[in-house]
């Protein structure tokens, strides 16, 4: 039974987060700032944006990084 | 159509294409390594499942407000496109292997061969056959349907993510038959490196919006978000090819 629900957490955890947790918890973050600038009356379509092009090539560095 | 039911329709056309040549490739293996009839009853076993879930799931999508739809489905979609990126810029840059239909075929190939066939009925003569064929159907069809949904109903357009998505699977499943062989010439890396980019602009736009941010030209932006998430990937990729490549020639 728990090795049941070990797969069936393994399964989701590989279907959402994927290789890399750093880029599920930036979008995560980025969200989060995103409500609170926005709430806060300020412009804050950029935040995301921003967020994704310095979160990607992070996580591409990883991986390159541990392969090397 | 407008241009931004044509976005909507290449993107989810795209996205589906890609999960019915992962499908196909495993019902072939089910088929030309067991017997056909299982395979085949085992995909229309895995279709009626599916159906179901549409059924019980569609409306239930639907009904939630915009704005919390927006939201979730926005950062799924930006984690599934940043991931579905960050592997086809790896495999492009040559720090990961090519994805490769032949490589998959002979490997689902060799293992339905050595299984045991289980018991067996008129419609279904070998099990092993059916359950390879049902499973694969079923996961790579879920993914189909999170993505007709999600797209469809974010756009509030499920007619056109739903015709995009019927569209990609019968033209893969009608060549898969034809040729009776994986679907290998499909240049599926390139299929993923542009749904990637799909998956990430439009996460994007729906997830920032969702959060409560508003976008200059509203739907709009999509038309710069594309391109430029295009241009961050293929420069990103140019650039590990170029870091790839030094020590290589160092070493040569």
């Amino acid at each position: 039974m728990s090795g049941r629900l070990r797969a069936f957490g393994a399964f989701w955890y590989d279907f959402v987060i994927g290789d890399d947790w750093l880029l599920a918890a930036g979008v995560v973050i980025g969200l989060a700032g995103t409500y609170l600038l926005s709430h806060a009356g300020v412009a804050a379509w950029w935040l995301l944006p921003v967020l994704v092009a310095a979160l990607l090539p992070a996580s591409l560095w990883k991986a390159t990084r541990r392969r090397g | 159509m407008t241009a931004g039911a044509w976005a909507l329709f290449l993107a989810v056309f795209l996205a589906c294409a890609v999960e019915a040549v992962e499908a196909t490739t495993i019902v072939l293996a089910a088929g030309t390594a067991r017997d056909w009839r299982s395979a085949a009853t085992g995909t229309g076993a895995a279709l009626a499942v599916l159906a179901v879930i549409v059924a019980v799931a569609g409306p239930a999508v639907s009904a939630i407000p915009l704005h919390a739809l927006r939201l979730v489905i926005g950062a799924l979609l930006l984690v599934f496109g940043l991931q579905w990126l960050r592997k086809a810029i790896l495999r492009a840059s040559g720090h990961k292997a090519l994805h490769d239909e032949d490589k998959l075929y002979a490997e689902h190939l060799a293992e339905a061969a050595a299984a045991q066939a289980g018991g067996r009925t008129a419609l279904v003569p070998d099990w092993y056959g059916f359950t390879l064929a049902f499973k694969g159907v079923v996961l790579e069809g879920l993914e189909v349907v999170f993505i007709v949904l999600t797209f469809g109903s974010n756009a509030r357009d499920i007619p056109v993510a739903a015709v995009a998505a019927g569209v990609a699977v019968l033209l893969v499943a009608a060549a898969g038959v034809a040729v009776r062989a994986p679907l290998a010439r499909v240049p599926e890396n390139t299929l993923k490196f542009i749904v990637g980019i799909m998956l990430t602009s439009f996460g994007l736009l729906w997830g920032a919006e969702g959060a409560g941010a508003r976008w200059p030209g509203s739907d709009a932006a999509l038309l710069v978000l594309i391109p430029a998430v295009a241009a961050g990937a293929a420069g990103l990729t140019a650039a590990l090819r170029r870091s790839s490549a030094v020590p290589a020639g160092a070493q040569a």
